[in-house]
């Protein structure tokens, strides 16, 4: 079915009329790079904007105690509230089916060493939950277990620039690592996208702190996260229940702020959601947007060629050539150009947003990109659009008698 | 060759029609060469278009060395065009953008003959035409008169029954015209059957029946004694 003919054809039509060739090609390259060009942008907005949610889970509450600011029940203000291991057991009796992953934590700055290497860390004592919580990844070894909550063990989980900090020659599992004086065995290294902060931290279990580090069952911190089936309204009302019942089981005045205090993600939740969609939007419309205004460049542009070629095609056909030799002709050197010009508009978007990229990081734009298959895909529409709004003129171009197309010179 | 009878048409100028054909008879023999004179609005390059399929005809019969010419579709159209007619236009109707040897092979391509033979048949012809060191010059390069010869060519290309000329003269000098008219002189002596419209007499005097139109008739009918094109160079 190869014609080489046809294509010589074709392509002497493109080499000798430039100026038309270019100005359609000119046309379809420039929609395809402003698409993927502002489509890379939001994608770079959108990247900024989840990575802010990428530290910890979404559906996060914590609970954290203070000093009460006002007398209630016959007791006096400024009393300060601790919690207790009680406490969190309270919670799961009392929302069990509501709560989906909770850990309790108790914080502690140490002097950790390993050999001559040494520096100051914070250490989390915690429940294996947080390993959810706090979205970390293992990257060697384990995570905290129940069996260490159990059997209070002296071990430690260690973030990856603990690691590249302190076991310079060495790796890190299986090693004793001093906190404080206190031999800890390292068993596993995780790491975490919530950036260097957060990978610095130094895991134990929390029976284990509390019973070296204070001999009680006290908790600084209660994280949480809600059941994610919960839609928003009910996360919401469950964070108020909870701090309700928190409050009168502390005696503490339902209007006081500062005793103990919920924060439940769920609030912010609903914001990011309505921006994601907000964005999601955005990219509809700019998608759309240059599509259209490629499509109809495009098809103008079509409308224009077949008109200049009118009277050529009286030429053909009084020579010979039947009405669907001139609808391919004139089809198919639209589809090669639209092709090749839309390939380039690709590369010529990509490529700018490849070299963009270092500058719109301040402008809150990260890792813009946009994938091949959507470019490609727009590119594919594009040349659809060409063909079909080719077609009909260059079919009712080919349809008019040669003595028409003749007359006009 | 070529019979027609009772030919008419009638072209749609808003509310009103034009009958341009009011019932034309022609009868045309192998190897003649016919002049259509006339003014212009009397219809004969209406008359040429309908001989030359480029246009239809409203009523009456057409028969081409023995096919009727009839609601032919686009499609046998174009290969009966192709196979049977060669033009020649007043403005060349070349392609612009292809130089003189490919024009002259665009009726062999669209009877789908092979490149290479194609361009060897086009080379042929643009000798006979003298044009073999223009080959590959484009129509821009070329003299009227050079233009026009390969549009000659074009028109021999396909070896047609039937060449028609529309005014082939009409943008040409009087030396080239005669040059060319020299030239398709020398086809009708090779037995290739011509039609020539023109209103021009010394161009009309070169050909060897004349046949008048006036408003859409045939007014006479004359066979003339030929005049030499080449006396006048």
């Amino acid at each position: 079915m190869f014609d080489i003919d046809l294509w010589r054809e074709i392509f002497q039509s493109i080499k000798m009329n430039k100026t038309r060739s270019i100005l359609s090609g000119f046309t379809v390259a420039f929609a395809i790079s402003l698409f993927a060009i502002l489509f890379g942008i939001t994608n770079g907005l959108i990247n900024t904007f989840e990575e802010s949610f990428k530290d910890d889970a979404i559906n996060n509450i914590v609970i954290w105690p203070g000093k009460t600011t006002k007398a209630y029940k016959g007791l006096q203000s400024g009393r300060r509230i601790q919690l207790k291991n009680e406490d969190h057991d309270y919670i799961l009796d009392e929302f069990g089916d509501k709560v989906e992953f909770m850990t309790s934590r108790v914080m502690k700055n140490v002097t950790a060493s390993f050999r001559n290497e040494q520096n100051n860390y914070t250490v989390r004592a915690i429940h294996p939950d947080n390993l959810f919580i706090e979205k970390n990844k293992v990257l060697e070894g384990r995570y905290i277990n129940q069996l260490d909550i159990d059997n209070k063990t002296k071990v430690v989980i260690i973030g990856r620039l603990v690691e590249e900090d302190l076991f310079t020659k060495t790796k890190a599992v299986g090693k004793y690592l001093s906190l404080s004086g206190i031999q800890y065995k390292v068993v596993g290294v995780y790491t975490d996208e919530g950036g260097d902060d957060e990978e610095s931290m130094l895991y134990i279990p929390i029976t284990t702190a509390q019973s070296i580090y204070g001999n009680n069952d006290y908790v600084d911190m209660i994280y949480l996260t809600y059941n994610p089936e919960m839609d928003h309204d009910k996360a919401l009302a469950f964070g108020v229940l909870m701090e309700k019942k928190l409050k009168n089981r502390f005696s503490i005045a339902p209007t006081d702020q500062r005793g103990i205090r919920v924060q439940n993600n769920a609030l912010g939740a609903k914001a990011a959601n309505q921006m994601s969609f907000g964005l999601g939007l955005m990219v509809l419309v700019i998608g759309f947007g240059t599509l259209i205004a490629g499509i109809v460049g495009i098809s103008n542009i079509m409308i224009f060629i077949v008109k200049e070629r009118t009277k050529e095609i009286g030429i053909r056909k009084a020579l010979g050539a039947q009405p669907k030799q001139i609808v391919s002709i004139i089809l198919l050197e639209s589809i090669i150009i639209t092709t090749i010009s839309g390939y380039l508009g690709l590369l010529i978007g990509v490529g700018v947003l490849d070299l963009a990229t270092p500058i719109l990081e301040d402008y809150f734009i990260k890792d813009p990109g946009v994938s091949n298959t959507l470019v490609i895909g727009a590119t594919i529409t594009l040349i659809l659009a060409g063909t079909l709004a080719g077609y009909l003129p260059a079919k009712k171009a080919s349809r008019i008698k040669p003595i028409v197309a003749l007359r006009n010179d | 060759m070529l019979k027609i009878s009772n030919l008419h048409k009638s072209y749609a100028i808003g509310d009103s029609s034009l009958h341009v054909l009011k019932g034309i008879d022609l009868d045309i023999e192998d190897g003649e060469m016919v002049a259509i004179m006339g003014s212009s609005g009397s219809g004969k390059s209406t008359l040429l278009n309908i001989i030359g399929m480029l246009d239809e005809a409203d009523s009456g019969d057409y028969i081409l060395d023995g096919l009727p010419i009839k609601n032919l579709t686009e499609k046998k159209a174009a290969v009966y065009r192709n196979k049977f007619l060669g033009f020649i236009f007043q403005s060349f109707n070349l392609i612009n953008y292809k130089n003189a040897l490919e024009n002259v092979a665009l009726p062999l391509y669209y009877q789908g003959m092979k490149r290479k033979e194609r361009q060897e048949k086009a080379m042929f012809h643009l000798e006979k035409v003298g044009l073999t060191d223009w080959a590959h010059h484009l129509p821009k390069e070329l003299s009227g008169g050079q233009n026009q010869r390969v549009a000659i060519a074009r028109a021999l290309a396909a070896n047609p029954k039937l060449l028609l000329a529309d005014e082939p003269t009409g943008a040409l000098d009087t030396t080239t015209s005669y040059e060319i008219m020299e030239f398709i002189q020398q086809l009708n002596d090779e037995g290739k059957t011509i039609l020539i419209v023109t209103h021009e007499e010394d161009i009309a005097n070169m050909c060897k029946r004349i046949v008048r139109l006036r408003d859409g008739i045939i007014m006479e009918d004359t066979f003339v004694n030929q005049v030499r094109a080449k006396q006048n160079v």
